[in-house]
């Protein structure tokens, strides 16, 4: 019989090596395409052969192996006489640490010229050692498709330079929509996402890094709260905080003072860090009643103040501003707030749910529903679109004049 | 990454802005145009890495509703209005944006119709309701 949780942990290390070993394949000059094809045959071999046989340095091990794929693969198009001139970059310092490895290639799969997507599928594939069959599950489509994106975004690769800094902003933004895409399916991506900005907080010391971690782990920290045993959305103001995840969430606020603790007058918190200060604040209260709004609303203020156009650059940080306006400063305040959104967010299902939200905090429940019920018109997401209807069909029964016309429906 | 369905029609849907005959008219060479045309975009798509299926539906239509206790179903085929909506297949695509699904979908109305010229055939764009539910 198989040891699952043995084997399982053999594969997570297995996968943790792989960001180490293809960096070392790429400073030393190997073509990325080639050499991620030749260690995911490694990886294959790795998984093949160590129960049997574990080895004294599996890193090595991979290397070595990964070394002679590409040694093989290179001789039979060599034979072919496919390629023409094969140029190799100058090595790098050998040496280098783990941390290092991750920051290079991240900045290799999130290279500016990729579309996002495709960013997404390489890191994972790259950076998080997944297989492009899990890649696939996780994004609802077929292995085949996700197999073409990887290798279209690899051969997008070819010819580029990959040994400048690329852009951290990018890798970040990658890292957050990797934890946005979606905790349902079989493989956990938030889970992956935070495990990859982990790494990365070890390989550089700018604070927005420290800040996206934090904000990953205070928000996943609540995901057990965050549906009901039947799949429903449960919002905030609703959830058994009881769920929570405390021991992420004190990891978060450690992470997010780290970070913090770098800011100086040319140097702001970012938006990373601001939105984790929010994310803090949330779970900092021990009931929905407890909620420091005066101090998010302080933060979105920040958050608003790093564009110089938050309604058209970030109208998220406007919207989620106008829900702390309405209850810092009453329910009238913050659909003032959102009015300015109308034009960029008027056909957002999240819009009208928020105004649905403001209505039901002025007491206004006919007007609460009618905006639940067009959010539910637009939402796009099978779980977000029921739980609107549930809060439009909910507000409309506990308002006024309400209209029974039709007769009850015997069970 | 958002899901669209791409739907092509018998018939329904805005005015055609090229009217023409059902494909079963068209010279044999059109028909065999356009058949291949709508094969080269399933390949397209799975060269794009964009493509997660495709489908075409028989133009036969059974309406069916319960028939209440202990009763067979209830069907029917007819009489519908001939301007009534009626299916004919789709691809559905996994693509960056709502932009990329629209550009998709005037791409597969380019297709040949008869005598090669364009069909400018009107495609209904359906975005897919995802399953996993996002952030807060």
């Amino acid at each position: 019989m198989i040891d699952e949780p043995t084997r399982r942990l053999d594969e997570g290390a297995l996968r943790a090596l792989v960001p180490r070993v293809l960096a070392g394949l790429v400073r030393r000059g190997e073509d990325f395409d080639a050499a991620e094809d030749a260690l995911q045959e490694a990886l294959l071999e790795a998984l093949r052969v160590w129960p049997e046989h574990p080895p004294r340095d599996p890193r090595a091990w991979l290397a070595t192996v990964a070394t002679r794929r590409l040694v093989d693969a290179r001789r039979s198009e060599a034979a072919r006489h496919r390629r023409e001139e094969a140029t190799y970059a100058e090595p790098r310092a050998a040496e280098t640490e783990e941390g290092d490895d991750t920051l290079f290639l991240l900045f290799c799969c999130c290279h500016p010229d990729l579309a996002p997507a495709s960013q997404v599928a390489l890191t994972l594939r790259a950076v998080g050692g997944l297989t492009t069959r899990e890649i696939a599950d996780a994004f609802y489509v077929p292995e085949a498709t996700m197999a073409q994106r990887i290798s279209r975004a690899k051969r997008a690769l070819q010819g580029r330079r990959l040994d400048q800094p690329g852009d951290l902003a990018v890798v970040l933004r990658v890292l957050y929509l990797v934890y946005t895409a979606g905790h349902a399916g079989r493989v956990d991506l938030a889970g992956e996402a935070i495990r990859l900005t982990r790494q990365l907080t070890l390989a550089t010391e700018e604070p927005e890094v420290r800040g996206l971690l934090a904000l990953m782990l205070l928000n996943h920290a609540r995901l057990p709260a965050r549906l009901d045993s039947e799949g429903r959305i449960v919002t905030l103001d609703r959830q058994d905080r009881g769920r929570w995840d405390t021991r992420e969430i004190a990891e978060g606020v450690r992470v997010l003072q780290s970070a913090l603790a770098m800011r100086t007058e040319e140097r702001r918190p970012g938006r990373y860090q601001v939105e984790a200060a929010i994310a803090a604040l949330h779970d900092d209260a021990a009931s929905a009643e407890e909620t420091d709004w005066p101090q998010i609303l302080a933060w979105y203020d920040d958050l608003v103040a790093l564009t110089d156009d938050p309604v058209r650059q970030n109208p998220a940080a406007v919207l989620g501003r106008a829900v702390a306006v309405g209850h810092v400063l009453g329910a009238v305040a913050g659909l003032r707030e959102t009015d300015r959104l109308r034009e960029v967010l008027g056909e957002r299902h999240r819009w009208h749910a928020v105004r649905g939200h403001l209505h039901e905090l002025s007491g206004d429940l006919a007007a609460a529903a009618a905006a639940y019920a067009e959010a539910a018109r637009l939402a796009t997401n099978v779980a977000e679109r029921d739980h609107l209807v549930r809060q439009a069909a909910r507000a409309r029964a506990a308002g006024p004049g309400r209209n029974r016309r039709l007769p009850e429906r015997s069970p | 990454m958002p899901k669209y369905l791409l739907l092509k029609h018998y018939r329904g849907g805005p005015e055609p802005h090229r009217p023409m005959p059902p494909m079963d008219q068209w010279a044999p060479e059109d028909a065999e145009a356009h058949m291949a045309f709508l094969k080269h975009v399933g390949e397209l798509l799975e060269e794009n890495g964009e493509y997660v299926g495709a489908q075409v539906l028989t133009p036969a239509r059974t309406w069916v509703r319960y028939g209440g206790p202990d009763a067979a179903p209830v069907t029917t085929d007819g009489p519908l209005p001939e301007t009534s909506d009626l299916v004919a297949g789709w691809y559905m695509i996994d693509v960056e944006s709502h932009e990329r699904a629209v550009e998709l979908a005037a791409y597969v109305s380019s297709g040949p119709g008869p005598g090669g010229e364009p069909q400018y055939e009107w495609i209904d764009v359906r975005e897919v309701m995802s399953e996993a539910s996002s952030e807060d």
